[in-house]
């Protein structure tokens, strides 16, 4: 069988669906939600290099390089702000950031 | 080739620049000791530059292939959110001095998610765009967790965290799928390949996508629910700052996009806007009601006033963008005041945000209950304030642009939000005598209150020129 263009769209939204569901289904961890939004950040690379490469266009692929870096500053921020978390309340599980509710 | 770019960014440049080099100073020199002298000199380069471009010369630069815009739409964006960062970076220092928290990254985060803001501002491709909203993003989370020993701040920055990045997120599947779909990441590429038909299913989702980012950074209804637990948690200068720049400027990109790019499907996107400005209306209309904390209460209140501005862009027409500039600098210019009052809400050396603290006020402080009144008058879009009429032009633009419908239910929303706008002002007048606050209003932040509701008066004979300014900055979005 021929891996076609849509295959790899098909992969692509099946792993960001997943991201997206592990943000809200998620009850335990802030780690996973952090996992989740790579997943996302990845899913969303893979769409860009596949159409890069099936156009024959660079600039998708550029535009991957830079969502690479992103999500690497967007990790360390989140971690750092985890940290400050867990040194405020001894905790990182998901029920417990309920200190404001609207 | 590269120098006539660089004279286009050159603003920005400087600004970046000058951010990291007051960060190595800082490091290298006193840390901490430096604080207070970076805010003012911060303040000083933002105004600076905020002059700078305003003063620039009319017409359309494009740097880098296009993927940066300067036009007369992003110089007048870009002077909102310069003047009004360097305005609520002044009236933060004293605040975080009181508190302990007067460290010299709080000056530089804010100039780097000033570079941000007016990286998005120009955007003029979908990559460039991405990297502006992540600089700025990435800045203000940062600042929402300041308060590094509290809870509640920690609290805030985490979750302003998790629903940004789950924002961008969706907004960067969205520029995938756009730029798959038209095989480029330019707006006026975007342009050209969507023509004036229908969109494809593709290129339709990707837009949903697309706006839905958006809708996260404006806190349009319903991707609002970040905003009210993180202005409250976020210490008060930070809320402040929340509530000013970084709105201006998320709406400012969502127009542009909507025009750069989708500019010959105005009625695809008009309807979504169009829904997302009604409910943002009603919710922050209604869900402020029960609210007692006054930072929360001015988070519902600006879903709320996010709503009337995104009516503007609904309409989609040129009078509509002009409304919406209008309502911007109206809207900042009121927060910067209220936000100047709530800075100083203090009992015993203690910051107090319920409003019950309020209650008689007047007697305490006449002078300042009157300026507060005044923009509570305006913020609830009372007629002879300035706020009226910024309502009044949005207003104005959807009825002509055939979206009645979505004006009457502006008016509803705009009656029933005048209700708790009014409590404070029946609070701190026929409120019953509490134990009244006591915090003194240092120099700069009694100016800024005075003087945001002596505009709030006085702006009504001609919005100082505004409108025809605002005009000028939409002819050029529209072109």
């Amino acid at each position: 069988m021929e891996i076609g263009l849509e295959h790899y769209l098909t992969v692509a939204a099946f792993l960001f669906v997943t991201g997206v569901f592990g943000i809200f289904l998620n009850r335990k961890n802030v780690i996973i939600i952090l996992m989740s939004i790579e997943l996302m950040l990845l899913a969303v690379n893979i769409n860009f290099v596949a159409f890069s490469s099936f156009m024959g266009d660079m600039v998708g692929q550029v535009f991957t390089l830079f969502v690479l870096t992103v999500a690497a500053a967007e990790a360390a921020i989140g971690l750092a702000i985890l940290v400050c978390f867990f040194r405020n309340k001894g905790t990182i599980a998901v029920e417990d950031i309920n200190v404001m509710k609207g | 080739m590269i120098s006539s770019d660089l004279q286009t960014v050159l603003p920005e440049l400087v600004l970046a620049v000058y951010a990291m080099a007051a960060l190595m100073w800082a490091v290298y020199r006193g840390k901490d000791a430096e604080a207070p002298m970076l805010f003012g000199l911060t303040a000083l380069v933002l105004a600076g530059i905020g002059l700078w471009i305003g003063l620039q010369s009319a017409g359309t630069t494009t740097a880098f292939n296009g993927a940066f815009i300067n036009d007369g739409f992003a110089r007048f964006t870009k002077v909102i959110v310069l003047f009004s960062a360097a305005i609520v970076l002044l009236m933060s220092q004293q605040y975080l001095k009181r508190n302990a928290l007067l460290k010299f990254e709080f000056p530089i985060l804010i100039s780097l998610a000033v570079v941000g803001m007016m990286m998005m501002i120009s955007a003029g491709d979908l990559m460039s765009l991405y990297l502006g909203l992540e600089l700025q993003s990435l800045a203000l989370y940062v600042i929402a967790a300041f308060r590094r020993d509290s809870a509640r701040s920690t609290e805030a920055g985490l979750k302003y965290f998790v629903l940004g990045a789950l924002s961008s997120g969706l907004l960067l599947y969205g520029a995938s799928l756009i730029y798959g779909y038209t095989g480029t990441t330019s707006f006026s590429g975007i342009t050209a390949a969507i023509g004036t038909e229908k969109l494809s299913p593709g290129l339709l989702i990707g837009m949903v996508f697309l706006i839905t980012g958006f809708a996260f950074k404006v806190s349009a209804v319903p991707f609002h629910m970040w905003a009210p637990d993180v202005y409250e948690g976020s210490p008060t200068p930070v809320t402040a700052f929340f509530a000013t720049a970084p709105k201006a400027a998320a709406l400012a990109l969502f127009a542009r996009v909507m025009f750069d790019a989708f500019g010959g499907v105005t009625g695809e996107w008009g309807q979504i806007v169009a829904l997302l400005s009604l409910l943002s209306m009603f919710l922050g209309a209604i869900a402020a009601i029960g609210q007692t904390n006054i930072k929360r209460l001015m988070a519902y209140s600006s879903i709320g006033h996010m709503g009337f501005a995104l009516m503007g862009l609904a309409a989609g027409t040129q009078e509509g963008v002009q409304a919406m500039l209008i309502y911007l600098v109206v809207y900042v210019t009121m927060n910067i005041g209220v936000f100047a009052f709530i800075l100083n809400m203090e009992k015993d050396g203690q910051a107090v945000t319920d409003i019950s603290a309020l209650n008689m006020y007047s007697r305490v402080e006449p002078l300042r209950a009157v300026a507060l009144m005044v923009l509570m008058f305006s913020l609830a879009g009372i007629p002879p304030m300035v706020g009226f009429f910024s309502k009044f032009f949005v207003l104005k633009a959807a009825v002509n642009a055939d979206l009645a419908w979505l004006a009457i239910g502006g008016v509803i929303a705009s009656v029933i939000g005048a209700f708790y706008y009014l409590r404070i002002i029946y609070l701190m007048y026929f409120g019953e005598p509490k134990e009244a606050l006591d915090g003194s209003m240092p120099a700069f932040h009694w100016a800024a209150l005075m003087a945001s509701a002596f505009v709030m008066v006085a702006g009504a004979i001609n919005l100082f020129g505004v409108e025809s300014l605002a005009g000028a900055a939409a002819a050029t979005l529209l072109k």
